[in-house]
């Protein structure tokens, strides 16, 4: 793990889309902790850049739905 | 998947089309007497209805969560299947319909947190190095450029100014909106605004690394940071829509009733009890965030709102900070070289006392700053002792003087006690193991303090206790100015640490007040640990609560709102949990069906949302009381 990941999304509204995004997350590889700040909409995800990589969870959670408004990566 | 995102963008749209479909069904029912038509709208209006809410339950599925949205979905098929499109129809309505208000009643909850996060400027302009000005990204301002800010603009790093003159609001740090003036060599804050003038400032801080990025981290995680109630409503949650779905099953099993199946599905919703807790919070921590007073998250809101203990570091937190010399004794031929020598140390120490002492040799006109230390130690909770020039020089405490042998005449004795009489702390000077000069200086008991001491006891505080590492005359005379319960003096940092312990033995809930630089092993062992008046990264990271503003008012607003926003809470629980009970009685004895079981519970989720919206307005009348002191320089 060497990045972190911050993905802001659109208002999140159900608790249980939470679940869903972070599970789909952390199902990656190369992920390891993640956490969803559900009052702010954002995702927070440790990655290891050798094996994948923020378009990619970014991908993950647009497909689930949720439109990724910004994506930020930052050095561990 | 494009589909998918279609849906999901354009629900409201769909809400209404089903709105419109139900109300064209039952016209055409009672209008024009068309059973089919009425049939036909409402299926319509179901199957519309139920696109999204089954979109979001495949997907949580495929995150091996089974989601109330999977439970409506399964009971709206198994109504339609029924053939009971109307029970669909309003079901799906009412459901999608609450979610669109939902969305409404939360974004207001999290108001303020967006209001601050937009605080944020997202470019800058930077000088080059040839003089000309390039607009950038945020993001790519570098520490050490120098970046222009005009009148109306955010500043968008943490600085210091570097040329030109003006006026910032610092209330996104501060939580004050006031006018600060801002020239040469003055510290400013990204996210704050230039009110008024035009200033070059050297980025120190750029990107995550300013105080307003941190605050506004510290907030958004504060948000999401659960209660122990939200953590357990969590895990129950979890195991109780599986269990709903066994206990439809097992009503169909065992009755053979496939309506009363799909009602029970439609009421198992644990709606108001999943966002009643969250939404309390969230409101609460924002309507403390938008007083400068930052409550990191649920759990420390719980501890607060128990606190009954509250422990104040005098230094600083319970007087004006802003001390003087107030008096002095000499007792050698050359005050003025004794001053010098004095003053010069000082500069070795941050403290307060040393500060006033500075201050006073500058108005004297001393030159000092020229002196050379040759030699220095700084002895913690005694003084310091340093070789100036060819003298050796002791400040500091009676301590210090014992400890290095200088002897104190019955005289110099006398002088100190009526020092201290007064309330002021004293510093001895001793020069070449010889007592030079005392100085007696007076800490400004902050005129609104005992005031609010007295608001916070009425809040609900039992005992106010004072740890100080000055001396017992001084505190004792502080303590009875302000109505404190309780006084420890002459104490070393450890030594507050080993004094919160000890209440906690006695079972006392205890909060530390500190200024969140010398007592940071306190703040970490109280209960809570409040940092008051400095948004530095250090008070930020020990405390768990921070006040932006060194004002009493903040701490007596900070604890009520605890005790509110905990009380909220519980309320919430309690409206939540009444709902399941009334529509488990009215399945029972027959007067709830799922459209208006779905109704009830909709109902009961705004219900709670409006309940926690009532804390954003809350302590708004006493908000004059949180506005500036004077404005220092």
């Amino acid at each position: 793990m060497n990045k972190k990941v911050i993905l802001q999304l659109d208002a999140l509204t159900c608790p249980s889309c939470l679940t869903k995004i972070e599970t789909a997350v952390k199902a990656e590889p190369g992920v390891g902790e993640v956490k969803v700040l559900f009052n702010a909409g954002k995702v927070k995800a440790d990655i290891d850049d050798q094996v994948t990589s923020a378009e990619k969870l970014s991908d993950v959670v647009t497909k689930l739905g949720y439109e990724v408004e910004k994506v930020k990566v930052k050095d561990l | 998947m494009k589909f998918q995102i279609y849906i999901q963008k354009h629900t409201t749209q769909i809400t209404w089309t089903t709105a419109a479909l139900i109300v064209a069904g039952f016209l055409s029912k009672y209008l024009i007497n068309s059973t089919v038509f009425y049939q036909i709208f409402l299926a319509v209006a179901s199957i519309i209805a139920v696109i999204p809410i089954a979109i979001h339950a495949y997907q949580a599925i495929r995150a091996k969560v089974i989601s109330i949205e999977f439970l409506v979905t399964v009971a709206v098929v198994g109504a339609f299947i029924i053939g009971e499109y109307n029970e669909s129809a309003i079901v799906t309505f009412l459901f999608l319909f609450g979610n669109f208000l939902e969305q409404k009643t939360l974004s207001k909850t999290r108001e303020s947190i967006k209001s601050l996060t937009e605080m944020a400027p997202t470019t800058a302009e930077i000088v080059q190095s040839d003089g000309s000005i390039e607009e950038v990204d945020i993001d790519d301002v570098d520490e050490g450029d120098i970046v222009l800010v005009k009148t109306g603009a955010a500043i968008p790093v943490d600085g210091v100014v570097v040329e030109g003159n003006g006026y910032a609001d610092e209330a996104a740090v501060t939580g004050e909106s006031r006018e600060v003036n801002k020239s040469l060599d003055d510290e400013v804050f990204s996210g704050t605004m230039l009110s008024d003038g035009f200033l070059k400032i050297k980025a120190t801080k750029v990107g995550d690394d300013t105080t307003f990025a941190k605050i506004v981290e510290l907030v958004e995680d504060a948000q999401d940071t659960k209660s122990h109630a939200e953590k357990f409503i969590d895990r129950f949650s979890q195991f109780y829509t599986p269990a709903v779905l066994l206990i439809a099953l097992a009503v169909f099993i065992f009755s053979r009733d496939f309506k009363l199946a799909i009602t029970v599905l439609v009421l198992g919703c644990p709606g108001a009890l999943v966002i009643g807790a969250p939404v309390s919070n969230v409101a609460g921590i924002g309507n403390g965030a938008k007083r400068g007073i930052l409550i990191k998250g649920g759990e420390v809101m719980d501890t607060f709102a128990k606190i009954d203990t509250f422990v104040f570091d005098k230094t600083g937190t319970l007087t004006k900070g802003s001390t003087s010399v107030s008096a002095t004794k000499r007792y050698n031929d050359d005050f003025k070289q004794t001053l010098a020598l004095t003053a010069k140390v000082e500069t070795l120490s941050d403290h307060p006392l040393g500060r006033a002492i500075m201050q006073y040799a500058d108005d004297q006109k001393i030159d000092y700053r020229n002196l050379a230390i040759r030699d220095n130690q700084t002895v913690k909770g005694q003084g310091i002792i340093a070789k100036i020039e060819d003298h050796q020089v002791l400040v500091g405490n009676m301590k210090l003087m014992t400890a290095h042998q200088v002897m104190i005449s019955e005289q110099q004795r006398a002088d100190l006690t009526e020092l201290q009489g007064t309330g002021s702390s004293v510093v001895i000077v001793a020069i070449d193991d010889q007592i030079a000069a005392t100085f007696g200086v007076s800490d400004v008991i902050r005129p609104e303090v005992a005031e609010e001491l007295a608001a916070l006891k009425a809040g609900g505080a039992k005992h106010l206790v004072m740890l100080t590492g000055d001396n017992q005359v001084t505190a004792n005379y502080v303590a009875q100015q302000l109505g404190i319960d309780e006084v420890h003096a002459e104490l070393l940092p450890d030594q507050k640490v080993e004094y919160v312990k000890q209440f906690q033995d006695q079972g006392r809930h205890v909060a530390f007040v500190g200024d969140g630089i010398n007592d940071s092993p306190s703040l970490a062992t109280a209960d809570i640990g409040i940092a008051m008046g400095s948004g530095t990264d250090v008070a930020i990271e020990t405390s768990d609560v921070v006040l932006m503003q060194s004002s009493f008012a903040a701490l007596v607003h900070a604890y009520k709102l605890a005790k509110k926003t905990v009380l909220n809470t519980r309320e919430n629980v309690t409206i939540a949990i009444a709902v399941v009970a009334f529509l488990l009685i009215g399945l029972i004895a027959g007067f709830i069906y799922m459209a208006s079981g779905m109704f009830v519970h909709e109902a009961s989720i705004l219900v709670v949302i409006f309940n926690a919206m009532r804390l954003i307005n809350f302590g708004k009348k006493n908000d004059a009381k949180l506005a500036p002191e004077v404005v220092h320089g």
